[in-house]
Protein backbone atom coordinates (compact mmCIF):
# COMPACT_ATOMS: atom_id res chain seq x y z
CA UNK A 1 0.00 0.00 0.00
CA UNK A 2 1.60 3.30 -1.10
CA UNK A 3 0.56 6.49 0.64
CA UNK A 4 1.30 9.60 -1.43
CA UNK A 5 1.42 11.90 1.61
CA UNK A 6 4.17 9.95 3.33
CA UNK A 7 7.81 11.09 3.48
CA UNK A 8 11.03 9.07 3.72
CA UNK A 9 10.06 8.19 7.28
CA UNK A 10 6.84 9.33 8.86
CA UNK A 11 5.50 8.83 12.39
CA UNK A 12 1.86 9.75 12.75
CA UNK A 13 0.44 9.91 16.29
CA UNK A 14 2.50 6.94 17.41
CA UNK A 15 2.18 5.65 20.97
CA UNK A 16 3.87 2.71 22.60
CA UNK A 17 3.86 1.39 26.14
CA UNK A 18 5.41 -1.47 28.07
CA UNK A 19 3.77 -3.02 31.15
CA UNK A 20 1.40 -0.10 31.54
CA UNK A 21 4.14 2.49 31.21
CA UNK A 22 3.76 4.71 28.14
CA UNK A 23 7.18 5.19 26.54
CA UNK A 24 6.01 7.13 23.47
CA UNK A 25 2.87 9.25 23.60
CA UNK A 26 1.30 10.51 20.40
CA UNK A 27 4.59 11.23 18.64
CA UNK A 28 4.53 12.60 15.09
CA UNK A 29 7.39 13.67 12.84
CA UNK A 30 8.51 13.34 9.25
CA UNK A 31 11.95 12.91 7.74
CA UNK A 32 12.65 13.71 4.11
CA UNK A 33 14.60 11.29 1.92
CA UNK A 34 18.34 11.85 2.37
CA UNK A 35 17.91 13.86 5.57
CA UNK A 36 19.81 13.13 8.80
CA UNK A 37 17.78 13.52 11.99
CA UNK A 38 19.47 13.25 15.38
CA UNK A 39 17.19 12.11 18.15
CA UNK A 40 18.19 13.40 21.58
CA UNK A 41 16.84 13.26 25.07
CA UNK A 42 17.47 11.91 28.52
CA UNK A 43 17.87 8.15 29.06
CA UNK A 44 14.63 6.19 29.01
CA UNK A 45 12.64 8.68 26.96
CA UNK A 46 11.90 6.31 24.09
CA UNK A 47 14.68 7.08 21.61
CA UNK A 48 15.76 3.48 21.02
CA UNK A 49 12.11 2.42 21.01
CA UNK A 50 11.56 4.91 18.19
CA UNK A 51 14.29 3.23 16.15
CA UNK A 52 12.91 -0.24 16.80
CA UNK A 53 9.45 0.93 15.83
CA UNK A 54 10.88 2.36 12.61
CA UNK A 55 12.22 -1.01 11.52
CA UNK A 56 9.22 -2.95 12.82
CA UNK A 57 11.04 -4.87 15.55
CA UNK A 58 8.25 -3.74 17.86
CA UNK A 59 4.77 -2.60 16.91
CA UNK A 60 3.11 0.57 18.16
CA UNK A 61 -0.02 0.48 20.31
CA UNK A 62 -1.51 3.11 18.04
CA UNK A 63 -0.57 5.37 15.15
CA UNK A 64 0.98 4.89 11.72
CA UNK A 65 4.61 4.49 10.74
CA UNK A 66 5.36 4.95 7.06
CA UNK A 67 8.63 3.98 5.42
CA UNK A 68 8.92 5.41 1.92
CA UNK A 69 5.16 5.57 1.68
CA UNK A 70 4.36 2.16 3.11
CA UNK A 71 2.54 1.86 6.41
CA UNK A 72 4.52 -0.87 8.17
CA UNK A 73 2.15 -1.14 11.13
CA UNK A 74 -0.33 -3.20 9.14
CA UNK A 75 2.27 -5.35 7.43
CA UNK A 76 2.79 -9.06 8.01
CA UNK A 77 6.26 -10.55 8.50
CA UNK A 78 6.85 -10.96 4.76
CA UNK A 79 5.97 -7.33 4.09
CA UNK A 80 8.17 -6.16 6.95
CA UNK A 81 11.01 -8.28 5.66
CA UNK A 82 10.94 -6.52 2.28
CA UNK A 83 10.87 -3.09 3.97
CA UNK A 84 13.77 -4.03 6.24
CA UNK A 85 15.96 -4.73 3.23
CA UNK A 86 15.92 -0.98 2.59
CA UNK A 87 17.07 -0.27 6.14
CA UNK A 88 20.41 -0.65 7.88
CA UNK A 89 20.47 -0.73 11.67
CA UNK A 90 23.48 -0.09 13.90
CA UNK A 91 22.59 -1.28 17.39
CA UNK A 92 23.90 0.41 20.51
CA UNK A 93 25.93 -2.70 21.36
CA UNK A 94 26.71 -3.27 17.65
CA UNK A 95 25.03 -6.72 18.11
CA UNK A 96 27.59 -8.54 15.98
CA UNK A 97 26.94 -12.28 15.76
CA UNK A 98 29.51 -13.53 18.23
CA UNK A 99 29.85 -17.00 16.73
CA UNK A 100 30.73 -15.51 13.32
CA UNK A 101 33.93 -13.82 12.24
CA UNK A 102 33.72 -10.22 11.05
CA UNK A 103 33.85 -11.49 7.48
CA UNK A 104 30.88 -13.81 8.05
CA UNK A 105 28.92 -11.09 9.85
CA UNK A 106 29.07 -8.99 6.70
CA UNK A 107 28.77 -11.84 4.23
CA UNK A 108 25.57 -13.26 5.76
CA UNK A 109 23.12 -10.66 4.35
CA UNK A 110 24.92 -10.66 1.01
CA UNK A 111 24.60 -14.43 0.71
CA UNK A 112 20.93 -14.24 1.63
CA UNK A 113 19.69 -11.37 -0.44
CA UNK A 114 21.93 -10.96 -3.44
CA UNK A 115 22.91 -13.16 -6.36
CA UNK A 116 26.56 -12.26 -5.97
CA UNK A 117 29.23 -14.91 -6.47
CA UNK A 118 31.61 -15.75 -3.63
CA UNK A 119 34.30 -13.58 -5.24
CA UNK A 120 31.92 -10.64 -5.49
CA UNK A 121 30.84 -11.11 -1.86
CA UNK A 122 34.50 -11.19 -0.79
CA UNK A 123 35.08 -7.97 -2.72
CA UNK A 124 32.10 -6.15 -1.16
CA UNK A 125 33.04 -7.30 2.36
CA UNK A 126 36.62 -6.13 1.84
CA UNK A 127 35.42 -2.78 0.47
CA UNK A 128 33.04 -2.15 3.39
CA UNK A 129 35.63 -3.14 5.97
CA UNK A 130 38.21 -0.89 4.35
CA UNK A 131 35.71 1.98 4.45
CA UNK A 132 35.46 1.65 8.23
CA UNK A 133 39.18 0.93 8.68
CA UNK A 134 38.82 -2.72 9.68
CA UNK A 135 40.25 -4.55 6.67
CA UNK A 136 43.00 -6.09 8.78
CA UNK A 137 40.50 -7.42 11.32
CA UNK A 138 38.45 -9.21 8.68
CA UNK A 139 38.82 -12.73 10.08
CA UNK A 140 38.78 -11.81 13.75
CA UNK A 141 35.89 -12.71 16.03
CA UNK A 142 33.77 -9.95 17.62
CA UNK A 143 35.09 -10.83 21.08
CA UNK A 144 38.58 -9.89 19.88
CA UNK A 145 37.54 -6.35 18.90
CA UNK A 146 37.51 -3.18 20.97
CA UNK A 147 34.28 -1.23 21.54
CA UNK A 148 35.08 1.27 18.79
CA UNK A 149 36.01 -1.48 16.34
CA UNK A 150 32.74 -3.26 17.06
CA UNK A 151 30.78 -0.10 16.42
CA UNK A 152 32.56 0.38 13.11
CA UNK A 153 32.04 -3.28 12.22
CA UNK A 154 28.34 -2.93 13.07
CA UNK A 155 28.19 0.10 10.81
CA UNK A 156 29.87 -1.84 8.00
CA UNK A 157 27.31 -4.62 8.39
CA UNK A 158 24.46 -2.11 8.39
CA UNK A 159 25.78 -0.66 5.14
CA UNK A 160 26.62 -3.86 3.31
CA UNK A 161 23.28 -4.04 1.47
CA UNK A 162 23.49 -0.34 0.57
CA UNK A 163 20.35 0.63 2.50
CA UNK A 164 18.37 3.75 1.65
CA UNK A 165 17.61 4.28 5.34
CA UNK A 166 20.08 4.05 8.18
CA UNK A 167 19.09 3.79 11.85
CA UNK A 168 21.90 4.33 14.31
CA UNK A 169 21.59 3.84 18.04
CA UNK A 170 24.14 5.79 20.08
CA UNK A 171 27.16 5.52 17.78
CA UNK A 172 29.47 7.22 20.27
CA UNK A 173 28.35 5.68 23.56
CA UNK A 174 31.25 4.31 25.58
CA UNK A 175 33.81 5.60 23.11
CA UNK A 176 36.54 8.17 23.53
CA UNK A 177 36.22 11.51 21.71
CA UNK A 178 38.67 10.57 18.96
CA UNK A 179 36.95 7.28 18.12
CA UNK A 180 33.49 8.84 18.25
CA UNK A 181 34.76 11.61 16.00
CA UNK A 182 35.96 8.94 13.54
CA UNK A 183 32.50 7.42 13.55
CA UNK A 184 30.97 10.86 12.98
CA UNK A 185 33.25 11.21 9.94
CA UNK A 186 31.94 7.92 8.59
CA UNK A 187 28.36 9.11 9.08
CA UNK A 188 29.13 12.44 7.43
CA UNK A 189 30.40 10.49 4.44
CA UNK A 190 27.02 8.79 4.19
CA UNK A 191 25.00 12.00 4.20
CA UNK A 192 22.87 12.37 1.14
CA UNK A 193 23.26 8.69 0.27
CA UNK A 194 20.82 7.52 2.94
CA UNK A 195 18.08 8.86 5.17
CA UNK A 196 19.49 8.66 8.68
CA UNK A 197 17.98 8.61 12.14
CA UNK A 198 20.68 8.82 14.79
CA UNK A 199 20.01 8.44 18.50
CA UNK A 200 22.78 10.20 20.36
CA UNK A 201 23.79 12.02 23.53
CA UNK A 202 26.84 13.49 21.81
CA UNK A 203 25.92 17.13 21.17
CA UNK A 204 28.91 18.10 18.98
CA UNK A 205 28.44 14.94 16.91
CA UNK A 206 24.71 15.54 16.53
CA UNK A 207 25.28 19.13 15.41
CA UNK A 208 27.89 18.01 12.87
CA UNK A 209 25.96 15.11 11.38
CA UNK A 210 22.31 16.05 11.85
CA UNK A 211 20.40 18.27 9.44
CA UNK A 212 17.78 18.57 12.16
CA UNK A 213 17.68 17.63 15.82
CA UNK A 214 14.67 16.30 17.71
CA UNK A 215 14.27 16.19 21.48
CA UNK A 216 12.18 13.56 23.21
CA UNK A 217 11.18 13.74 26.87
CA UNK A 218 8.89 11.45 28.84
CA UNK A 219 7.48 10.02 25.64
CA UNK A 220 6.67 13.39 24.07
CA UNK A 221 8.42 15.06 21.17
CA UNK A 222 9.36 18.41 22.72
CA UNK A 223 10.98 19.99 19.70
CA UNK A 224 12.31 19.34 16.23
CA UNK A 225 14.35 21.69 14.06
CA UNK A 226 17.86 22.85 13.25
CA UNK A 227 20.42 23.22 16.04
CA UNK A 228 20.16 27.01 15.78
CA UNK A 229 16.37 26.91 16.13
CA UNK A 230 16.47 24.60 19.13
CA UNK A 231 19.09 26.74 20.90
CA UNK A 232 16.44 29.48 21.07
CA UNK A 233 13.60 27.15 22.07
CA UNK A 234 11.30 28.13 24.96
CA UNK A 235 11.87 24.84 26.78
CA UNK A 236 14.95 24.88 28.99
CA UNK A 237 15.51 21.11 28.62
CA UNK A 238 15.65 21.48 24.84
CA UNK A 239 18.17 24.31 25.10
CA UNK A 240 20.30 22.31 27.55
CA UNK A 241 20.31 19.16 25.42
CA UNK A 242 21.39 20.86 22.19
CA UNK A 243 23.84 23.39 23.59
CA UNK A 244 27.54 22.59 23.32
CA UNK A 245 28.56 24.69 26.26
CA UNK B 1 -1.19 -25.68 31.33
CA UNK B 2 -0.16 -22.21 30.21
CA UNK B 3 3.40 -23.45 29.66
CA UNK B 4 2.22 -26.46 27.65
CA UNK B 5 0.10 -24.12 25.52
CA UNK B 6 3.10 -21.88 24.89
CA UNK B 7 5.26 -24.88 23.95
CA UNK B 8 2.47 -25.94 21.59
CA UNK B 9 2.30 -22.53 19.93
CA UNK B 10 6.09 -22.40 19.67
CA UNK B 11 6.16 -25.89 18.12
CA UNK B 12 3.38 -25.10 15.64
CA UNK B 13 5.23 -21.95 14.60
CA UNK B 14 8.28 -24.13 14.00
CA UNK B 15 6.38 -26.70 11.97
CA UNK B 16 4.73 -23.99 9.84
CA UNK B 17 8.02 -22.32 9.01
CA UNK B 18 10.13 -25.46 8.66
CA UNK B 19 8.67 -26.15 5.24
CA UNK B 20 9.26 -22.66 3.84
CA UNK B 21 12.38 -21.70 1.93
CA UNK B 22 15.25 -21.31 2.66
CA UNK B 23 15.67 -24.69 4.36
CA UNK B 24 18.79 -23.76 6.34
CA UNK B 25 20.43 -27.10 5.53
CA UNK B 26 23.91 -25.72 6.19
CA UNK B 27 22.89 -24.44 9.62
CA UNK B 28 21.21 -27.77 10.40
CA UNK B 29 24.42 -29.58 9.50
CA UNK B 30 26.43 -27.20 11.72
CA UNK B 31 24.08 -27.91 14.60
CA UNK B 32 24.23 -31.67 13.99
CA UNK B 33 27.99 -31.42 14.28
CA UNK B 34 27.76 -29.26 17.38
CA UNK B 35 25.11 -31.32 19.16
CA UNK B 36 26.21 -34.73 17.92
CA UNK B 37 29.90 -34.87 17.22
CA UNK B 38 30.86 -32.82 20.24
CA UNK B 39 28.67 -34.97 22.51
CA UNK B 40 30.41 -38.19 21.50
CA UNK B 41 33.07 -38.21 24.26
CA UNK B 42 30.42 -37.72 26.96
CA UNK B 43 28.16 -40.40 25.46
CA UNK B 44 31.05 -42.82 24.96
CA UNK B 45 32.40 -42.43 28.49
CA UNK B 46 28.96 -42.68 30.08
CA UNK B 47 27.91 -45.67 27.99
CA UNK B 48 31.13 -47.51 28.71
CA UNK B 49 30.92 -46.84 32.46
CA UNK B 50 27.28 -47.88 32.60
CA UNK B 51 28.10 -51.09 30.73
CA UNK B 52 30.80 -51.90 33.25
CA UNK B 53 28.60 -51.08 36.25
CA UNK B 54 25.56 -52.94 34.92
CA UNK B 55 27.61 -56.06 34.36
CA UNK B 56 29.18 -55.87 37.81
CA UNK B 57 25.75 -55.43 39.41
CA UNK B 58 23.91 -58.16 37.53
CA UNK B 59 26.79 -60.65 37.61
CA UNK B 60 26.46 -61.44 41.34
CA UNK B 61 22.72 -62.11 41.26
CA UNK B 62 22.67 -64.03 38.00
CA UNK B 63 25.64 -66.20 39.01
CA UNK B 64 23.83 -67.11 42.25
CA UNK B 65 20.97 -68.50 40.18
CA UNK B 66 23.32 -70.21 37.75
CA UNK B 67 22.34 -67.85 34.98
CA UNK B 68 25.70 -66.19 34.33
CA UNK B 69 25.34 -67.04 30.66
CA UNK B 70 22.44 -64.59 30.49
CA UNK B 71 24.54 -61.57 31.49
CA UNK B 72 25.26 -60.45 27.90
CA UNK B 73 21.57 -60.80 26.93
CA UNK B 74 20.38 -58.91 30.02
CA UNK B 75 22.84 -56.20 29.29
CA UNK B 76 21.99 -55.80 25.61
CA UNK B 77 18.24 -55.79 26.24
CA UNK B 78 18.61 -53.30 29.09
CA UNK B 79 20.71 -51.00 26.95
CA UNK B 80 18.67 -51.24 23.77
CA UNK B 81 15.31 -50.88 25.49
CA UNK B 82 15.84 -48.32 28.17
CA UNK B 83 19.29 -47.43 29.44
CA UNK B 84 20.69 -46.24 26.12
CA UNK B 85 17.71 -44.15 25.00
CA UNK B 86 16.94 -42.63 28.40
CA UNK B 87 20.48 -41.89 29.55
CA UNK B 88 21.50 -40.55 26.14
CA UNK B 89 18.41 -38.31 26.24
CA UNK B 90 19.18 -37.01 29.71
CA UNK B 91 22.86 -36.44 28.91
CA UNK B 92 22.01 -34.53 25.74
CA UNK B 93 19.40 -32.52 27.66
CA UNK B 94 22.15 -31.53 30.08
CA UNK B 95 24.88 -30.82 27.60
CA UNK B 96 23.11 -29.62 24.47
CA UNK B 97 19.90 -28.29 26.03
CA UNK B 98 21.75 -26.06 28.46
CA UNK B 99 23.97 -24.83 25.65
CA UNK B 100 21.07 -23.98 23.36
CA UNK B 101 19.13 -22.24 26.13
CA UNK B 102 22.11 -20.13 27.17
CA UNK B 103 23.24 -19.36 23.62
CA UNK B 104 19.86 -18.16 22.38
CA UNK B 105 19.14 -16.24 25.57
CA UNK B 106 22.50 -14.51 25.27
CA UNK B 107 21.72 -13.65 21.66
CA UNK B 108 18.38 -12.20 22.76
CA UNK B 109 19.93 -10.15 25.57
CA UNK B 110 22.72 -8.78 23.38
CA UNK B 111 20.24 -7.84 20.62
CA UNK B 112 21.76 -10.32 18.17
CA UNK B 113 18.31 -11.79 17.46
CA UNK B 114 16.97 -8.28 16.80
CA UNK B 115 19.97 -7.71 14.52
CA UNK B 116 19.11 -10.85 12.53
CA UNK B 117 15.52 -9.61 12.16
CA UNK B 118 16.79 -6.15 11.20
CA UNK B 119 18.72 -7.81 8.37
CA UNK B 120 15.39 -9.22 7.07
CA UNK B 121 16.41 -12.72 8.10
CA UNK B 122 13.80 -14.86 9.83
CA UNK B 123 15.55 -15.43 13.17
CA UNK B 124 13.15 -18.19 14.16
CA UNK B 125 13.97 -20.12 11.02
CA UNK B 126 17.69 -19.49 11.27
CA UNK B 127 18.12 -20.19 14.97
CA UNK B 128 15.27 -22.33 16.26
CA UNK B 129 14.33 -24.80 13.54
CA UNK B 130 17.88 -26.03 12.78
CA UNK B 131 18.48 -26.70 16.48
CA UNK B 132 15.25 -28.67 16.92
CA UNK B 133 15.84 -30.69 13.74
CA UNK B 134 19.48 -31.33 14.69
CA UNK B 135 18.52 -32.59 18.16
CA UNK B 136 15.91 -34.94 16.65
CA UNK B 137 18.48 -36.29 14.18
CA UNK B 138 21.45 -36.74 16.49
CA UNK B 139 19.79 -38.35 19.49
CA UNK B 140 18.98 -41.70 17.80
CA UNK B 141 22.55 -41.79 16.47
CA UNK B 142 24.01 -41.00 19.87
CA UNK B 143 21.78 -43.67 21.40
CA UNK B 144 23.17 -46.31 19.04
CA UNK B 145 26.64 -45.14 19.97
CA UNK B 146 25.84 -45.33 23.67
CA UNK B 147 24.41 -48.85 23.29
CA UNK B 148 27.59 -49.90 21.52
CA UNK B 149 29.85 -48.40 24.16
CA UNK B 150 27.75 -50.04 26.90
CA UNK B 151 28.18 -53.44 25.30
CA UNK B 152 31.93 -52.86 24.95
CA UNK B 153 32.15 -52.01 28.66
CA UNK B 154 30.12 -55.10 29.55
CA UNK B 155 32.23 -57.31 27.34
CA UNK B 156 35.49 -56.09 28.85
CA UNK B 157 34.26 -56.91 32.38
CA UNK B 158 32.99 -60.31 31.31
CA UNK B 159 36.16 -61.02 29.41
CA UNK B 160 38.30 -60.10 32.40
CA UNK B 161 36.28 -62.07 34.95
CA UNK B 162 35.12 -65.11 33.02
CA UNK B 163 37.40 -64.96 29.95
CA UNK B 164 34.36 -64.90 27.68
CA UNK B 165 35.36 -64.51 24.03
CA UNK B 166 34.01 -61.65 21.94
CA UNK B 167 32.23 -64.03 19.57
CA UNK B 168 30.45 -65.85 22.37
CA UNK B 169 29.61 -62.56 24.14
CA UNK B 170 28.03 -61.15 20.99
CA UNK B 171 26.26 -64.42 20.26
CA UNK B 172 24.70 -64.40 23.72
CA UNK B 173 24.06 -60.66 23.73
CA UNK B 174 22.04 -60.76 20.53
CA UNK B 175 20.34 -64.13 21.13
CA UNK B 176 17.25 -62.45 22.61
CA UNK B 177 17.38 -59.27 20.55
CA UNK B 178 14.79 -58.73 17.83
CA UNK B 179 14.31 -55.63 15.70
CA UNK B 180 11.39 -54.57 17.92
CA UNK B 181 13.71 -54.42 20.90
CA UNK B 182 16.14 -52.14 19.03
CA UNK B 183 14.43 -50.02 16.39
CA UNK B 184 11.34 -48.59 18.18
CA UNK B 185 13.23 -47.73 21.40
CA UNK B 186 15.99 -46.08 19.37
CA UNK B 187 13.56 -44.14 17.21
CA UNK B 188 11.68 -42.88 20.26
CA UNK B 189 14.77 -40.83 21.07
CA UNK B 190 13.96 -38.67 18.04
CA UNK B 191 10.98 -37.52 20.13
CA UNK B 192 13.33 -36.89 23.06
CA UNK B 193 15.57 -34.86 20.74
CA UNK B 194 12.61 -32.89 19.48
CA UNK B 195 11.58 -32.12 23.07
CA UNK B 196 15.11 -31.05 24.05
CA UNK B 197 15.38 -28.76 21.03
CA UNK B 198 11.90 -27.35 21.46
CA UNK B 199 12.15 -26.65 25.19
CA UNK B 200 15.68 -25.25 25.07
CA UNK B 201 14.94 -23.03 22.09
CA UNK B 202 11.71 -21.85 23.72
CA UNK B 203 13.44 -20.74 26.93
CA UNK B 204 16.40 -19.22 25.10
CA UNK B 205 14.51 -17.49 22.31
CA UNK B 206 11.76 -16.01 24.49
CA UNK B 207 13.82 -14.80 27.42
CA UNK B 208 13.30 -11.14 28.29
CA UNK B 209 14.93 -10.81 31.66
CA UNK B 210 18.36 -9.44 30.80
CA UNK B 211 21.50 -11.28 31.83
CA UNK B 212 19.72 -13.03 34.71
CA UNK B 213 17.48 -14.57 32.07
CA UNK B 214 20.45 -16.31 30.45
CA UNK B 215 21.11 -18.41 33.54
CA UNK B 216 17.42 -19.05 34.04
CA UNK B 217 16.95 -20.10 30.41
CA UNK B 218 19.84 -22.53 30.71
CA UNK B 219 18.55 -24.06 33.95
CA UNK B 220 14.96 -24.29 32.76
CA UNK B 221 16.08 -25.89 29.50
CA UNK B 222 17.75 -28.74 31.36
CA UNK B 223 15.14 -29.21 34.08
CA UNK B 224 12.05 -29.06 31.89
CA UNK B 225 13.45 -31.06 28.99
CA UNK B 226 14.73 -33.78 31.38
CA UNK B 227 11.33 -33.97 33.03
CA UNK B 228 9.54 -34.09 29.68
CA UNK B 229 11.89 -36.83 28.45
CA UNK B 230 11.03 -39.02 31.43
CA UNK B 231 7.30 -38.38 31.05
CA UNK B 232 7.42 -38.92 27.29
CA UNK B 233 9.36 -42.15 27.88
CA UNK B 234 6.48 -43.58 29.90
CA UNK B 235 4.04 -42.73 27.15
CA UNK B 236 6.27 -43.96 24.33
CA UNK B 237 7.03 -47.27 26.08
CA UNK B 238 3.28 -47.79 26.46
CA UNK B 239 2.79 -47.06 22.76
CA UNK B 240 5.64 -49.41 21.77
CA UNK B 241 4.21 -52.21 23.92
CA UNK B 242 0.81 -51.62 22.38
CA UNK B 243 2.14 -51.70 18.82
CA UNK B 244 4.73 -54.45 19.38
CA UNK B 245 3.61 -56.63 22.32
CA UNK B 246 6.55 -59.01 21.81
CA UNK B 247 9.02 -56.23 22.58
CA UNK B 248 8.15 -56.41 26.31
CA UNK B 249 11.05 -58.11 28.12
Amino acid sequence: MRLPNCYGISFQSVSKGFNGHRVLDNVSFEISPGEALCLMGRSGTGKSVTLKLTIGLIRPDQGRICIEGQNIVEMNEDGLSSVRRKIGFLFQSAALFDSFSLNDNLALPLMRFTNKSQDEIDFVVQKELEAVGLAEARYRMPAELSGGMRKRAGLARALVLEPRILLIDEPSSGLDRITSSEIDELLLGLKGRATMVIVTHDVPGARRVGDRLAVLDKGHLLAIGSAQELEKHDNRLVRCLVSEG
Amino acid sequence: MDLIGQFGLFASRGVRRAFRRPYESRTIWDQVEKAGWQSLPLIAASGFALGVVLTLHTRGSLTQFGAAALIPAVQSLAFFNEIGPLIAGLLVAGRVGAGIGAELANMRVTEQIDAIEALSIDSFKLLVIPRIVACAIVLPLLTIFMDTCGLIGGFLVENRISHLSLTLFLDRAFSQVTWTSVVPPTLKTAVFGFLIGLVSCYYGYTTDEGSAGVGRASTNSVVVSSLLIILADVLLVKIIFFLYPDSAI
